[in-house]
């Protein structure tokens, strides 16, 4: 509810018009926190979260300005609603703060009926800001979330090095057949939410599920240093997870479930495709249709994680692989060298 | 006399919207403040700081906005848009003048705060 009490803060080097404020602040049923210049004020709003920010302009230490450009760059603070409170002369400073991206300026003394409906606009506008930020957080990854919210939403994509990792449950159409609907919705559940650790932990953003598969991009929306070296390890820490959720499988006399994983790393196209109305963040070109391909041929070669040969060069020695040689894969017209993760047990 | 002082339809207006209890707090706390301003314009003009004394100026100009001391008021912004004067003299005589404006005001809001 925008009705709701909301965390106002009030900054202003002036005693007399920080009590006037807060008592006007507080009497229209909210709660107003106090800060004496522009650096503490910003202090506060890095540590706590603020609904909404009453500004004076004329400070010591740091001017309302300088706390203007400072939250416009930054992601965590630029959606802030910000209300100028100045007696400042001439229109230019009042300009100066809405270029700044200040909500609104009321002149001092501010009139409490017109403070009272800036403060209820304001807080509208962020409810509804926040409610379209909890959807784009909820349907995509918060990585990329921020890129849409710095880089804004176009459709096409840039060129970037990345690696590029499919997976997905071995058997899992025989093992949906054997048990109840709900089972499998619940066991992909928690299948998910392991993968998703894993991958998140090595800097790693899925970006696509479908049935039991997932796709996983490493170095894209964000740049990643050691992207192949992370896919990899996401890889073992996948099939690490999966063994010890299979231990409390088999505790309540579940069978075990097996994933194979494709790693594959080069040049991607990555962006958004799709229309307008719809898209999604996604990656194409070679290198994903390789990393697909490794992924089905880990049934054949019954190795659990496969990887390419520019997989492997950026690993060095780093991690152990076993040579399967030159394999023709679909799709490709040439042998490719492909290579399979030691992961200390047979695959 | 208190009527060309502070202008008793702001301070009413204060009361009405605010609180009459808190407005005699608010007062006070300008009291306890103004001194300091006037202070800090007079050590400003000393140390030649512009904005310090632009600051000073100004801060006095809001609060005596906010009571309805509007010829205090007019006196502080006129500081405040003019900056420091090149002959220090001219401000010294200023700030006399608003120190005096300040000492009316001050007492009519005492009054107005016992009244």
């Amino acid at each position: 509810m925008a009705d709701a009490a909301a965390r106002v803060l009030i900054v202003d080097d002036n005693k007399v018009n920080r009590l006037l404020l807060s008592r006007n602040v507080q009497m229209q049923g909210h709660r107003a926190e106090l800060a004496e210049n522009g650096r503490a004020a910003l202090e506060m709003l890095r540590r706590e979260p603020f609904d909404l920010l009453l500004l004076d302009i004329e400070m010591p230490e740091m001017d309302g300005f300088a706390v203007l450009e400072q939250l416009k760059a930054d992601p965590q603070l630029r959606d802030l609603p910000v209300i100028v409170t100045s007696s400042m002369e001439g229109l230019d400073s009042i300009v100066r703060c809405i270029e700044l991206g200040a909500e609104d300026y009321l002149h001092k003394p501010v009139n409490p009926v017109l403070l009272k409906a800036r403060i209820g606009a304001s807080l509208e506008k962020k409810h509804l800001r926040d409610q379209q930020k909890e959807l784009v957080r909820r349907f995509a990854t918060s990585e990329v979330a921020q890129d849409l919210q710095q880089s804004g939403f176009a459709l096409g994509g840039k060129r970037v090095h990345a690696s590029v990792m499919f997976s997905d449950i071995r058997g899992f159409t025989a093992l949906v057949e054997s048990q109840s609907p709900e089972e499998t919705i619940e066991l992909l559940n928690s299948y998910y939410t392991l993968m998703f650790d894993a991958i998140r932990s090595h800097g790693g953003v899925v970006n696509q599920m479908v049935g039991d598969g997932l796709m996983a991009l490493f170095g894209a929306p964000l740049p990643l240093d050691d992207c192949a070296g992370s896919a990899v390890a996401a890889a073992l820490e996948m099939i690490e997870l999966i063994e010890q959720f299979n231990l409390e499988r088999a505790a309540t006399r579940k069978p075990a479930i097996r994933i194979g994983i494709g790693i594959a790393t080069g040049d991607v196209v990555a962006g958004y495709t799709g229309t307008q109305q719809r898209a999604t963040y996604t990656c194409i070109g070679d290198t994903v249709n390789l990393a697909a391909r490794l992924e089905e041929h880990t049934k054949v070669a019954r190795r659990a994680i496969l990887i390419d040969t520019e997989t492997k060069r950026a690993l060095a020695d780093r991690v152990r692989v076993e040579t399967l040689g030159a394999v023709p894969l679909k799709g490709k017209s040439a042998a490719v060298e492909i290579f399979a993760v030691d992961i200390g047990r047979s695959g | 006399m208190h009527e060309s002082v502070i202008d008793k339809a702001v301070y009413v207006e204060l009361q009405e919207t605010t609180g009459a209890e808190f407005v005699d707090e608010l007062v006070d706390t300008f009291l306890e403040e103004a001194t300091g301003m006037l202070a800090e314009l007079r050590s400003a003009r000393a140390d030649n700081h512009a904005d310090r004394f632009r600051r000073a100026a100004h801060s006095l100009k809001t609060n005596s906005n906010t009571f309805g001391a509007m010829r205090l008021a007019a006196l502080a912004r006129e500081l405040e848009l003019k900056g420091l004067d090149a002959e220090s003299a001219r401000d010294t005589a200023a700030i006399a003048a608003l120190e005096v404006e300040y000492k009316r005001a001050a007492a009519a809001l005492k009054d107005l705060r016992h009244g």
